[in-house]
């Protein structure tokens, strides 16, 4: 049984999926779903304990070894570090559905709402736990469709045309991801990643391999929303249910960065990437603009769920950023974040989804004196706004402790004179919500009778709160994490 | 007690003492109280550390410890010693003042007010009691947040707005610059803590660590440093005990003891005494003293006149931080206590006219002085203590910021400290010489305008009467401080 935890992980959410479609009940499914993910999260559990005991596990698919052309599992400590964000994530969303996609999705189709969200789930551990680039496609697919599913599941009916734009979008990028991954096995005749690995440097003369390089870059780069390829993106998150919004925003950006980082470490090599390609020259600049311009952008946003969209996109900018400075400071602060951001911005959606529940709009304008009619669900986006911002004792700090600490250490101070300012922008674009919220009398219009969300949705959006506070107080779990990760990435790499 | 329980509870006092007054807010009577006795144990836990300390068996208490290096953790020291028990005691002389103010007054939400009171005391014993620059950075950003529904307590479009000014220009000098400062010194250092001579000195170039210190002055917005000051008379739309506390002493205070602490302990005085950028900046504290007195000037209404007063004098302090040598450390953490004890007599003052005869500006005060003597009369004890004249406390600390001047050999600052008090006899003696020998206009004859509520007036007495008190013994002070350079 502990033997087979890797492919355990995709296996559960993948075959309760169908389970779901097939029950067409849709508080059966939910039921299925919460088992499901719940049991996601402890298998991910166990496997952290394993990967940080006795190293990385490897699994032979099927038991047919990878020198025989069969599919290799393999769980390093990056791995298991983003298995704990997605299943962390799945395991409190999940929940959360069970009244927001209620009142958001048709009675007919939940079923198929927790079907295409156990795909979904499926899809992005599937990512973390291959070890074949194939699989990774493969796996990337079944992710992104299902997410374009549920994205159409929206009630707004702008919800069909931002999914269809997504749609497009991403099978652009998945289409740049599999001519990458087909120039590399037409140059190697692998597609196990360990082995590129070792068979890629000696090729490394080849004309093809810097354009597999570039192709599998820019195919993900997409898939993560990185400017200038994130337009698919801040429609998809404010037109998605509420529930879908927090899952997408928190889990699915940071198991695309995850690959990026398997691509540049583990495929290619970081001298290969950074030294070679000059990997951090184009990143670094894309990513200044990404933090600097979507932080602008989200300050003139009148409907919140967009506003914070285009936060995200600044802080897949952050995380980017923390990459490409390519020193081990840079790289813990940008897998730490990855964490923090999935738990913060988790947060700060589901508490939208409360206010969406209750109001059945998120525009700014609605929301005036919300604070007192209701004070947990507010109180939750406070915690996760202090978080955006970076205020000491919430998690979001040591992100940003960490970016300006790598930033300074390279000697670009500019950069981190940036990361602050923007921070400031952060607090912007949070202290118009508090303003609304607190401190506006309430003109007695749209929310004149709502009253706080229902215990069912609070719960795991406080969960979320809290942890978004406790990472903050007591960060040494998610820094060993994140540390021990990197130590085992550059390690690679050298 | 045992000594780090002690620190902990002194610093969650405050916390605890909100908490229980959001509890018990359905009974006015019930809450003020707690307010009041909450202050007072703050204030007898804090004295409670003197003696240890002299003895010097206190240490650094770790409360938690969040990353490598980055911790949570509290330490006495004399300075912060001094500045917890100025801010502690007038807590409680406020409270008394603010039952009386705000009833008074009929001011709205005063639960909501009193709770927010209380976490501001609570950041500002945190700030005073910081071991390393992290804990004093969270302290310091918990104190701008929590008064901000201070600053916007009336709801007011004018007072929304002047929130907007105060958190604005509060949080983007510390999350910009001061932050910066702080992640730097970490970045040359490895540590943050607090260590007497200083943790820098050494570490980097003498341009490095000039741009460091202007990070650090300018950062620390609270400190209302030119061109850093505006949100100081934009926070004077708060109701008035919030100015007199919190913008005359907390908050503005913990902005000082920063600069202060950063000079003496994280560069140390012989590092910053030789840093290129250090007579620059000092300069620029002389402008702010010189603008901020002539600002004052043209200021009709008298919580703006205190503002910018507020904004020259604190100046002094950073000056003394500047100037880096003992005489200017002990003038500077004099002045903490001195200025305190002045301007929130004035800003009593103040707000008792403001409830009693409902008058704002100066112009109209005329002859108010004989319906309010004692009102007035305190207002006048707390001038002296501000132009630094016997037989007021503010004397003393002039006095040795004087000195530290000559030491410095800074001639030229010492004339602007000088001009500076002449200045400060003007455009605040204006004000009780008006009420008491200008002739009333004819509409208060009227309207039969009667001395404030006596909460504010004893509040009024207890501070004007230590502010002479400290003329005659400033012994207490005098040795705090030494303590500092002692050992």
């Amino acid at each position: 049984m502990m033997a087979h935890l890797p492919v355990m992980q995709v296996m559960v959410p993948l075959l309760a999926a169908p389970l779901c479609a097939l029950v067409r009940n849709g508080r059966v499914a939910w039921g299925i779903a919460v088992a499901s993910s719940w049991a996601a999260f402890w298998i991910a559990w166990e496997i952290f304990q394993v990967v940080h005991s006795t190293g990385a596990i490897s699994y032979s698919l099927g038991g047919w070894s990878a020198s025989e052309g069969g599919i290799e599992y393999r769980i390093d400590t990056l791995g298991t570090f983003v298995l704990m964000v997605v299943t962390l994530v799945g395991a409190v969303v999940t929940p959360y559905a069970l009244e927001s996609v209620g009142k958001e999705v048709d009675k007919s189709k939940q079923a198929l709402f927790y079907a295409a969200f156990l795909l979904c789930l499926a899809g992005l551990l599937g990512i973390v736990v291959t070890g074949d680039m194939f699989n990774v496609f493969v796996f990337l697919e079944i992710s992104s469709l299902s997410a374009y599913a549920l994205i159409a599941l929206g009630k707004d009916r702008r919800a069909l045309r931002a999914s269809y734009q997504y749609l497009i979008m991403g099978s652009v990028g998945a289409t740049f991801i599999v001519i990458g991954i087909g120039m590399l096995y037409v140059m190697t005749g692998s597609l196990n990643m360990a082995n590129l690995a070792i068979l890629l440097p000696e090729l490394s003369s080849n004309r093809t391999i810097p354009v597999a390089f570039a192709f599998l870059t820019v195919g993900v780069c997409l898939k993560l929303a990185l400017f200038p390829l994130h337009m698919w993106l801040p429609n998809a998150y404010t037109f998605a249910p509420s529930a879908v919004t927090a899952f997408i925003a928190s889990t699915a950006t940071k198991v695309a960065i995850y690959v990026l980082l398997r691509l540049f470490y583990t495929v290619f090599g970081s001298d290969y990437s950074f030294l070679e390609m000059q990997l951090g020259t184009y990143l670094l600049p894309l990513s200044l603009i990404a933090i600097f311009s979507m932080s602008l952008v989200a300050i003139f946003q009148a409907n919140v769920k967009r506003m914070l969209a285009y936060s995200s996109l600044a802080q897949i900018g952050y995380i980017i950023l923390g990459i490409s400075l390519f020193s081990s400071t840079g790289m813990t602060a940008s897998i730490l974040h990855l964490f923090n951001h999935a738990v913060i911005k988790g947060c700060l959606f589901m508490a939208l989804g409360c206010v969406m529940y209750r109001l059945n709009s998120v525009e700014l304008d609605d929301m005036m004196g919300l604070g007192k009619k209701m004070p947990l669900t507010m109180g939750a986006f406070l915690v996760g706004g202090f978080g955006l911002i970076g205020v000491p004792f919430t998690a979001g700090f040591i992100s940003k402790w960490y970016l300006i600490q790598g930033a300074l250490e390279k000697g670009l101070w500019p950069v981190a004179v940036l990361v602050l300012l923007t921070s400031l922008m952060a607090v912007v674009y949070i202290w118009k919500v508090v303003e609304t919220v607190y401190f506006s009398e309430d003109p007695g219009s749209v929310n004149s009778d709502c009253s706080e969300a229902p215990i069912g949705l609070l719960i795991p959006t406080w969960t979320l709160a809290i942890l978004c506070v406790y990472f903050g107080i007591d960060a040494t779990l998610t820094t060993f994490g994140a540390s021990s990760a990197v130590a085992n990435l550059m390690g690679i790499g050298s | 007690m045992s000594y780090p329980l002690m620190l902990c509870m002194i610093v969650s006092i405050p916390f605890m003492g909100a908490g229980l007054i959001l509890l018990t807010g359905k009974y006015p009577n019930l809450r003020d109280s707690i307010s009041f006795v909450v202050a007072t144990i703050l204030c007898a836990s804090v004295y409670q550390l003197i003696e240890p300390l002299r003895q010097g068996s206190l240490h650094e208490v770790t409360l938690l410890e969040v990353t490598t290096g980055i911790s949570l953790a509290l330490n006495v020291e004399p300075l912060g010693l001094l500045f917890a028990l100025v801010a502690s005691f007038l807590w409680i002389v406020t409270g008394l003042y603010a039952v009386g103010y705000m009833r008074g007054h009929h001011e709205k939400n005063q639960t909501r007010f009193f709770a927010c009171f209380a976490i501001a005391i609570g950041g500002a014993m945190g700030v005073s009691f910081s071991a390393n620059l992290f804990t004093l950075f969270a302290f310091y950003e918990l104190l701008t947040l929590c008064t901000f529904p201070l600053v916007t307590h009336h709801g007011t479009p004018e007072a929304k707005r002047a929130g907007r000014v105060y958190l604005g220009i509060l949080l983007s000098t510390s999350v910009g610059l001061q932050l910066l400062a702080i992640i730097w010194t970490w970045n040359l250092t490895g540590t943050l803590d607090f260590r007497p001579g200083g943790i820098l000195g050494g570490t980097a170039s003498n341009s490095v660590l000039s741009i460091l210190i202007a990070l650090f002055v300018f950062g620390v917005g609270k400190a209302a440093v030119m061109p850093f000051h505006r949100w100081l008379p934009a926070a004077m739309v708060a109701p008035t005990p919030v100015s007199a506390l919190l913008h005359a002493v907390a908050v503005v205070k913990v902005g000082v003891f920063t600069i202060l602490k950063v000079a003496i302990y994280t560069f140390g005085l012989s590092t910053l005494s030789e840093l290129a950028s250090t007579p620059w900046l000092r300069w620029i504290a002389a402008v702010t003293i010189i603008l901020g007195s002539l600002v004052a000037f043209t200021k009709d209404n008298l919580k703006a006149r205190l503002a910018y007063s507020t904004i020259s004098q604190l100046s002094y302090i950073v000056l003394a931080a500047l100037l880096a040598n003992e005489f200017a450390i002990i003038g500077g953490g004099m002045h903490i206590a001195m200025h305190a004890f002045g301007k929130i007599t004035l800003f009593f003052a103040a707000g008792a006219i403001l409830v009693a005869a409902h008058k704002t500006d100066i112009s109209d005060m005329r002859g108010l002085g004989r319906k309010m003597p004692l009102t007035f009369g305190a207002f006048f004890v707390g001038s002296l203590s501000i132009i630094g004249v016997p037989p007021a406390g503010g004397a003393w600390s002039k006095w040795f910021l004087g000195l530290g001047t000559l030491e410095a050999n800074e001639q030229g600052l010492l004339a602007v400290l000088m001009l500076s008090s002449l200045l400060s006899l003007v455009y605040l003696l204006e004000v009780p010489v008006r009420a008491f020998f200008s002739s009333p206009s004819g509409v208060e004859q009227e309207t039969g305008v009667k001395e404030a509520p006596w909460p504010c007036l004893v509040a009024m007495g207890v501070s004007s009467g230590l502010t002479l008190g400290l003329f005659l013994f400033p012994d207490f002070l005098y040795e705090m401080m030494k303590m500092v350079f002692g050992s």
